[in-house]
């Protein structure tokens, strides 16, 4: 109990403050598409400021997962989370727990505008002074590096570059919470070594959690603290990155990473 | 030839001489689909982007019934308003047959399923994608309409082309509710039927090659509008 305390207490004031040491919490979540099972979750807390990789072969439910973690769909059943409340049906509180967290989709929709005011939109939404947003915006094309595309449209970018506003985009808006569904799999390995490079500078300068769904193990293995292996919308194994690389538990897992699943 | 000859020449004449009559039927012919075109894209976009938002399933059957008043022949549309402003007709009091503000209403009829069907079908193509991504920056549900009317702008755009080409070219409905009254309602599309029965084809050629300018000018400026909207 003394060490739990110490674990979620934090000084606020002089005070000792519980806090929630969890962005996501599920219980019992699964998500059925006409009557098919696709994701089914017991339990499964998401430690704050981590970086996780959600790895699993097709159809194991990892995009689905983050749809949900992001509400873009209501689980079927089961209760969600987000910093220890409950989320629960569309509303002003849903939309200020959203403005936490971001995603970045394997392919990349840009707006059919300027790269800045595609980056500006979500600060935009947030109400920003214009000031705010110009400052803001300008850095997050610096440290994506393409300022000299400000004033470009943004659907005349190569996938490369589209992903790497995208990303501008969704760091401007300083989450909590970084979703990232297979962002790099349609890239060159060049942009593939910046995407990763900008994500963990994201995590490093801000804390930021980052949950990313990746095909590719070796990415996982780069970037993550701890995986999370699905298999047919099932948590089979998680653990730190080490662990599941070097002395997986579960046989599916260590087939899955020595590439010997045949699915 | 010889016929499609002298009426380029006629057409350039008429241009050139500024003939009043001519002008006054072009102003009118422009004043009235433009009109009917403005009233149907107010009417028309507004439920176009609802209808486009909403789930295919459950607006299927509204969706059939606009894709048919799509292919609305103009005389059907003529003669349903005709019914409705002459003197026995419900809104007969408005004295508004034989009009141009009846020539309005009948092309805007016309215009707003155009409008509205192809409105819709580039919403729901903008819908799914931009959705969740303009969700997922934290936009309100009205931004996440906004953006998704913004992202479909130039195919709204080419809707409302498409509705002026429909009207500014249509006959049936002007001829009988317009009743072409020359210098009150007459139109180049009823003047060119006119022209042609009386054997004047030459000023009915000239007409016909005014109309398709006009239409080509038009278009080439909302193109030009287009082109600047993609270039901010």
């Amino acid at each position: 109990m003394h060490l739990l305390l110490i674990h979620c207490c934090t000084e606020f004031k002089g005070r000792c403050v519980i806090i929630n040491p969890f962005v996501y919490q599920l219980e019992d979540i699964s998500k059925s598409y006409e009557g098919k099972k696709v994701l089914s979750v017991d339990k499964l807390d998401i430690e704050k400021g981590k970086i996780y990789g959600i790895i699993g072969p097709s159809g194991a439910g990892k995009s689905t997962l983050l749809r949900i973690l992001n509400f873009l769909e209501p689980p079927s059943h089961g209760n969600l989370f987000f910093n220890g409340m409950t989320v629960t049906k569309a509303g002003k509180h849903v939309l200020d727990m959203r403005r936490k967290m971001t995603m970045v989709f394997q392919r990349p929709i840009l707006f059919d505008t300027s790269v800045y005011n595609n980056v500006k939109y979500g600060l935009a939404a947030r109400g920003y002074a214009k000031k705010d947003i110009t400052k803001l915006t300008s850095n997050a094309l610096d440290e994506v590096g393409l300022t000299e595309f400000t004033n470009r449209n943004a659907r005349s970018l190569s996938g490369g570059e589209a992903q790497r506003i995208a990303l501008a985009r969704a760091m401007v808006l300083k989450p909590e919470v970084i979703l990232l569904d297979e962002p790099t799999s349609n890239l060159d390995p060049a942009n593939v070594a910046i995407v990763e490079k900008i994500t963990k500078r994201l995590h490093e300068k801000q804390g930021t959690t980052v949950i990313m769904v990746t095909h590719n193990i070796f990415q996982a293995q780069r970037i993550a603290e701890e995986i999370l292996f699905f298999f047919k919308g099932k948590l089979i194994e998680r653990g730190s990155t080490d662990k599941i690389f070097n002395n997986p538990q579960d046989d599916r897992t260590g087939a899955f990473i020595n590439g010997e699943m045949i699915y | 030839m010889v016929e499609i000859w002298a009426g380029l020449v006629q057409a350039t004449k008429l241009i050139i001489d500024l003939d009043t009559e001519l002008l006054a039927i072009v102003f009118l012919s422009l004043k009235v689909s433009i009109a009917a075109v403005i009233t149907a894209a107010l009417i028309g976009i507004p439920l176009g982007a609802f209808l486009g938002m909403r789930p295919p399933v459950s607006v299927r059957w509204l969706e059939k019934l606009i894709n048919t008043l799509m292919g609305l022949p103009p005389v059907v549309a003529g003669l349903v308003i005709y019914l409705l402003l002459s003197n026995k007709g419900p809104l007969g009091p408005m004295e508004l047959l034989f009009t141009p503000m009846a020539m309005i209403t009948a092309q805007t009829v016309l215009a707003i399923p155009i409008i509205t069907g192809l409105t819709l079908v580039a919403v729901r193509d903008k819908h799914k994608e931009i959705k969740d991504t303009a969700v997922t920056l934290g936009a309100s549900q009205q931004m996440v309409i906004w953006t998704i009317i913004r992202e479909a702008k130039r195919a709204i755009m080419a809707a409302v082309v498409a509705g002026f080409g429909r009207v500014v070219a249509e006959v049936g409905a002007v001829m009988m509710v317009g009743g072409n009254i020359q210098g009150n309602t007459r139109v180049m599309t009823t003047a060119i039927v006119l022209e042609t029965r009386k054997g004047n084809f030459q000023f009915a050629l000239g007409l016909g090659i005014i109309l398709l300018i006009i239409a080509f000018i038009i278009n080439s400026l909302l193109y030009r509008i287009q082109g600047e909207v993609r270039n901010n």
